[in-house]
């Protein structure tokens, strides 16, 4: 499989709020409802941001007060579209390489006065992918056993909670 | 409710399939070995890692008598499918947080 062809991955979820509390919950209030298992810091994650502009950055702050940047916002236009950039790669470490950047768009679409849609695209992962060093990962068990690790615990959690 | 057009990524959606790509992470593995950890039996495993294999996650290499599944070195797939999860936890978790959201503000008014 060529690695210029990875295709996007798509996902969708319908929630009781209208599109500008929609977009604005799911900026502002990032930290509150993203998973706090899927962070690349050290420390436990207490808050990931989304800076609210172009050019902002968007990143997780530890319970130590570190943080770990996971990409930048390219596009920010409320209450309907935006578009970040995911820098974290198959290490699931952050990569400044903006040749490296794969890109997460996320649109809103009022169904009602009080209802949105949220559909999400993961593109460009191809970029992401050093093929090699990805290989090495798997290979040697090292960081990709880590994020590994990681989903097992927040799989195991969400099992608990349901 | 989440929902996914691309249903061969419901792949690791299964926890006993997840727990193998788990294991092979780390290792790779014959089907005896990972069925030794595993609640499950032979035969079990051994479908588990068929939908693996075919959905492009593992590959397996014969090693004298016996097969050895190991993850797909590309790690192309394999990292898809880990993202695709990420996102499926991530907006069900936001249809959550965003639900809850909606009924405190109606309380609230």
């Amino acid at each position: 499989m060529s690695t210029s062809t990875i295709p996007a991955l798509h996902g969708t979820t319908t929630v009781g709020l209208p599109v500008e509390r929609a977009f604005r919950y799911f900026t502002e209030s990032f930290g509150a409802w993203w998973p706090a298992d899927y962070h690349i810091g050290q420390a436990d994650m207490a808050d990931a941001v989304m800076e609210p502009r172009v050019g902002g950055r968007w990143y997780e702050r530890g319970v130590d007060g570190s943080e770990c940047d996971w990409g930048r916002v390219l596009a920010w236009e409320p209450p309907h579209r935006l578009v970040v950039t995911w820098q974290i790669n198959g290490e699931w470490q952050f990569d400044p390489d903006p040749a490296h950047a794969s890109e997460i768009e996320v649109r809103f679409t009022a169904d009602g006065p009080d209802q949105t849609t949220v559909d999400l695209e993961h593109r460009n992962l191809d970029r992401l992918v050093n093929g090699r060093a990805i290989a090495d990962t798997i290979g040697q068990g090292g960081g990709w056993s880590s994020v590994l690790e990681t989903f097992a615990k927040a799989a195991a959690d969400a099992a608990d909670a349901a | 409710m989440v929902t996914y057009g691309d249903a061969s990524l419901g792949l690791l959606g299964d926890p006993t399939r997840r727990a193998i790509f788990e294991l092979l992470a780390r290792r790779p593995s014959s089907v005896g070995e990972l069925a030794e950890q595993l609640p499950v039996s032979r035969p079990a495993v051994s479908q588990h890692l068929r939908a693996l294999k075919d959905g492009g996650l593992v590959v397996s290499q014969t090693e004298g008598t016996r097969h050895v599944y190991r993850l797909n070195p590309d790690g192309v797939t394999a990292l898809r499918a880990y993202l695709d999860r990420i996102w499926d936890e991530a907006l069900a978790a936001f249809h959550k947080a965003a639900e809850a959201a909606a009924t405190d503000s109606e309380e609230h008014s």
